[in-house]
């Protein structure tokens, strides 16, 4: 026997991460943490029906009528972007969450938490962009309120929402209308605003600057609900990007979803952005894009009617809804393997591995 | 992309499955030793593409996860530091050291910033002449040239608020360790491409000779490593043992000599532990004279309280491709990527968040 | 730690010191600033593998065809051992193994 052969390599291994005492980044990512934090420190507080449904609003009878309502901070850096600012993204993601409940969006409120020091010209820029977006999804914001924080106690600017809405006709739309058999179905290229956003932090430069994607969703949704698509489900796309939506919908169903790669629309800079950066374009965010779970004979129907309108132009079906014991999001990818889809923990981090 | 998508082309994949399929008559066991690969390899779940016979192990490709827990540690104990700025590649911000991760000293206030390239951390060291930086340089032979230019630069500029903790492997010491293993059962190499497109591939000839194994450089994306898995069972079938480059559009024997010459000026070889397998004589860099003052164990002076063992990480096995994460009792279960109980679950690179991530369905577990 | 990815050089800025040569370098629209300190060879045109900022080699365009050419080539004489009406025989065996590369010479025992 060779003596310069090693015994057998022994094994070392750390003591494990203790229970985290504190608020991390990663918290506020969308995923796993995110959820945990909800699922053990704010739903026991408060729980009840509406609250309980975990999605993203409310809905709740009120008189004859049904309300949806939803609140949002929007804490997001650089506050000015391409494509948009917070102002925009602050309207836009409350009209989004209330057409995602299949709510006409009609009111929001804006509480804005100001930095010491910025500059008056960017508050009216981020305020001008806030009236603009509003006009556009056709919402008024009838209430707000001011505070203004010491220096480095808020970045630049902190914007928190909420929004009202009504919900017409008796839909019931969430997770629990999600059926085996069910069509998934995205409404546009994937990864624009968190790409654009990166692009600022990260210091990249393109050709043709990406823009963020940002946009009201409630005309694609009409849009739907108009000729009479059955519309089990739908969830917008934002932090945590298409696979913590995907994941979100299956848990909360107890459902298997299974997605084609070569399905999911993202554009080539894009899909160039996130090589370089080492970033998976499912889990990159969005803000003007949504999925949707309809029944599969209306799916043809659906895609179309979503192709006819400027912001749901790409729209693609890109899989499909299964019984399952355990609740799962898998991929056929491109070359015909299969992986999990899995909830990040936290945050995306730009790998260069 | 070019060179990128007509590398993950399906008809070409499914083709040169076939022709593995036709040449393979019996198991073979081969490594692959790039994280990049393993995520590759799970990410478009190319197993599934293998005949049976051919079972994949993953090495301890991840420089994430071999980084011993003492320089995680050390990395830490500077982010807490007044006055510093730790700078890092995002990979490493969630290894836990021995109780605390980058991520934990950046919640208890430590200046911790994840930068894309060593040179921007000398930019901040430029722009920040009353602070510390500190680039922790972690990484294979692929990342040392960055590394090393980044010192370079800063005696350059005359920089003395830059310093780097350094973390270097070496691939090929870590090979020859496996191979000399009692236990080893690897009959084939993928050697990492990109590390070899810096140091070339002359030193895995001797290897080659010494324990008769094939090995392939190999590429990273899934034509790449078909190809290379192609190569690898030709050989073994044919009972050849060569070195043989798939990734030649990338990689020359003799690598990038400028790349080589920057890191022997700055670099010397020492030895070094390897998180999960222990140390492996000559398996890493360290800074030499004249650059020593850009050492920052040196310059800060570190001591690390001893490193504890969990008992029910197994993440040497798994690193040596002896077992797969799903053979772990403690994975999925107990350790996961919220808790993970060694640095193959917190690496995304890693090859238990990989499986955990993208492979559980494989086994049944859910 | 491998990522490294292919762009094309747009635009090279040279510098009377080497290490400091850097290009502009295009990523499918994504364009970013890369050193060329260790591709001294590398022009406007090349492709090259681009890793953490720095250009690692410039990418053989004719190595990088040799796989598809070779996966061609055993498709070419699949079709003429298969159709019929090339004459003659079957019975040579077709060439499989993967396509030749640079490979180390063996040593004579």
């Amino acid at each position: 026997m060779d003596d310069t052969r090693r015994d057998e390599i022994n094994l070392t291994c750390p003591v494990p991460l203790p229970a985290t005492d504190r608020i991390l980044l990663a918290h506020g990512g969308g995923g796993k943490l995110t959820n945990q934090l909800i699922e053990r420190v704010f739903l026991p507080a408060f729980s009840n029906p509406a609250l309980d449904a975990r999605h993203d609003g409310a809905v709740v009878p009120f008189g004859s009528a049904r309300l949806a309502f939803t609140t949002d901070s929007y804490v997001v850096r650089p506050i000015i972007f391409p494509g948009g600012d917070i102002g925009d993204l602050a309207v836009n993601g409350t009209v989004n969450d209330l057409a995602m409940c299949g709510a006409r969006p009609l009111f929001l409120s804006a509480a804005f938490i100001l930095e010491e020091g910025l500059l008056l010209e960017t508050l009216q820029t981020v305020v001008a962009s806030m009236r603009k977006a509003a006009d556009e999804a056709g919402v008024q914001l009838i209430t707000g309120d001011t505070k203004v924080v010491d220096r480095g106690a808020a970045d630049n600017m902190f914007i928190t929402t909420a929004g009202v809405g009504a919900v017409e006709g008796g839909r019931e739309i969430g997770p629990q209308r999600v059926q085996p058999g069910d069509a998934v179905i995205v409404s546009g290229d994937l990864g624009s605003h968190g790409i654009a956003i990166l692009s600022v932090r990260e210091g990249l430069e393109f050709e043709a600057p990406i823009e963020s994607d940002c946009a009201p969703l409630w005309e694609p949704v009409e849009a739907l609900f108009r000729a009479g698509i059955e519309v089990h489900c739908m969830r917008d796309l934002t932090r945590g990007g298409l696979a913590s939506a995907l994941n979100e919908i299956a848990s909360a169903r107890g459902v298997r979803i299974t997605i084609e790669e070569i399905t999911i629309p993202v554009r080539e800079v894009v899909k160039a952005a996130c090589e370089i950066l080492g970033l998976d374009p499912l889990y990159v965010a969005n803000e003007g894009r949504f999925c949707a779970f309809v029944p599969a004979r209306d799916a043809e129907r659906a895609v179309d009617v979503l192709r006819a309108l400027p912001v749901s132009h790409r729209a693609a079906r890109i899989g499909h809804v299964v019984e399952a014991d355990s609740p799962l999001v898998v991929m056929e990818s491109r070359i015909g393997g299969t992986r999990v889809v899995d909830m990040l923990s936290g945050e995306q981090l730009p790998r260069i591995c | 992309m070019k060179f990128v998508d007509e590398y993950r082309d399906r008809e070409t994949v499914d083709r040169i499955a076939g022709e593995i399929r036709r040449v393979v008559t019996q198991p073979w066991t081969i490594m692959e030793i790039c994280g990049g690969q393993t995520h590759t390899i799970l990410k478009s779940g190319l197993q599934d593409l293998l005949p049976p016979e051919i079972t994949l192990v993953h090495g301890p490709g991840c420089p994430v996860c071999v980084t011993p827990v003492e320089l995680i540690d050390k990395a830490v104990a500077i982010a807490a530091r007044p006055g510093t700025i730790l700078c890092s590649f995002g990979d490493m911000l969630r290894v836990p050291g021995s109780s605390r991760s980058l991520f934990d000293a950046k919640a208890d206030g430590g200046d911790v910033r994840i930068v894309y390239s060593p040179v921007d951390a000398v930019k901040l060291a430029r722009a920040n002449p009353d602070k510390q930086v500190v680039f922790f340089a972690v990484g294979f032979e692929t990342t040392a040239p960055a590394n090393a230019m980044s010192v370079w630069q800063a005696a350059h500029q005359k920089l003395e608020n830059y310093s780097i903790l350094v973390a270097h492997v070496l691939v090929p010491p870590a090979i020859e360790a496996i191979l000399s293993a009692r236990n080893c059962r690897v009959q084939a190499f993928l050697a990492p491409g990109h590390v070899c497109t810096v140091a070339g591939f002359e030193q895995y000839e001797p290897l080659a000779r010494k324990y008769n194994v094939p090995i392939v450089v190999t590429g990273f994306e899934p034509v790449d490593l078909l190809e290379g898995v192609w190569m690898a069972v030709a050989q073994l079938e044919a009972g050849r043992a060569e070195v043989e480059n798939q990734y030649s559009r990338a990689v020359a024997r003799q690598g990038n000599r400028p790349a080589q010459a920057l890191v022997a000026e700055l670099f010397e070889v020492s030895n070094r532990q390897w998180r999960g397998i222990g140390e492996i004589p000559a398996s890493g860099l360290r800074l030499r004279e004249p650059y020593r003052r850009f050492d920052a164990e040196e310059r800060f002076a570190l001591t690390a309280p001893g490193a504890a063992e969990s008992p029910d990480c197994i993440s040497g096995l798994v690193l040596q491709g002896l077992k797969k994460p799903y053979e772990c009792a403690a994975f999925g279960t107990k350790c996961t990527p919220e808790r993970p109980l060694g640095a193959p679950m917190v690496s995304s690179e890693g090859a238990c968040a990989a499986y955990y991530l993208y492979g559980r369905h494989e086994k049944g577990r859910d | 730690m491998c990522l490294a990815v292919p762009g094309k050089i747009v635009e090279v800025i040279e510098d009377p010191e080497p290490a400091f040569r850097r290009g502009k370098v295009d990523f499918s629209g994504v364009r970013k600033d890369v050193s060329l300190a260790f591709t001294p060879e590398a022009k406007v045109g090349d492709y090259v593998l681009v890793h953490v900022g720095f250009a690692l080699n410039v990418v053989d365009e004719e190595e990088a065809q040799k796989i598809f050419e070779h996966l061609d080539q055993i498709a070419a004489f699949e079709e003429m051992e298969t159709d019929p009406s090339v004459p003659g025989e079957t019975g040579e065996p077709i060439d499989v193994s993967p396509p030749d590369r640079e490979r180390t010479e063996e040593e004579v025992p």
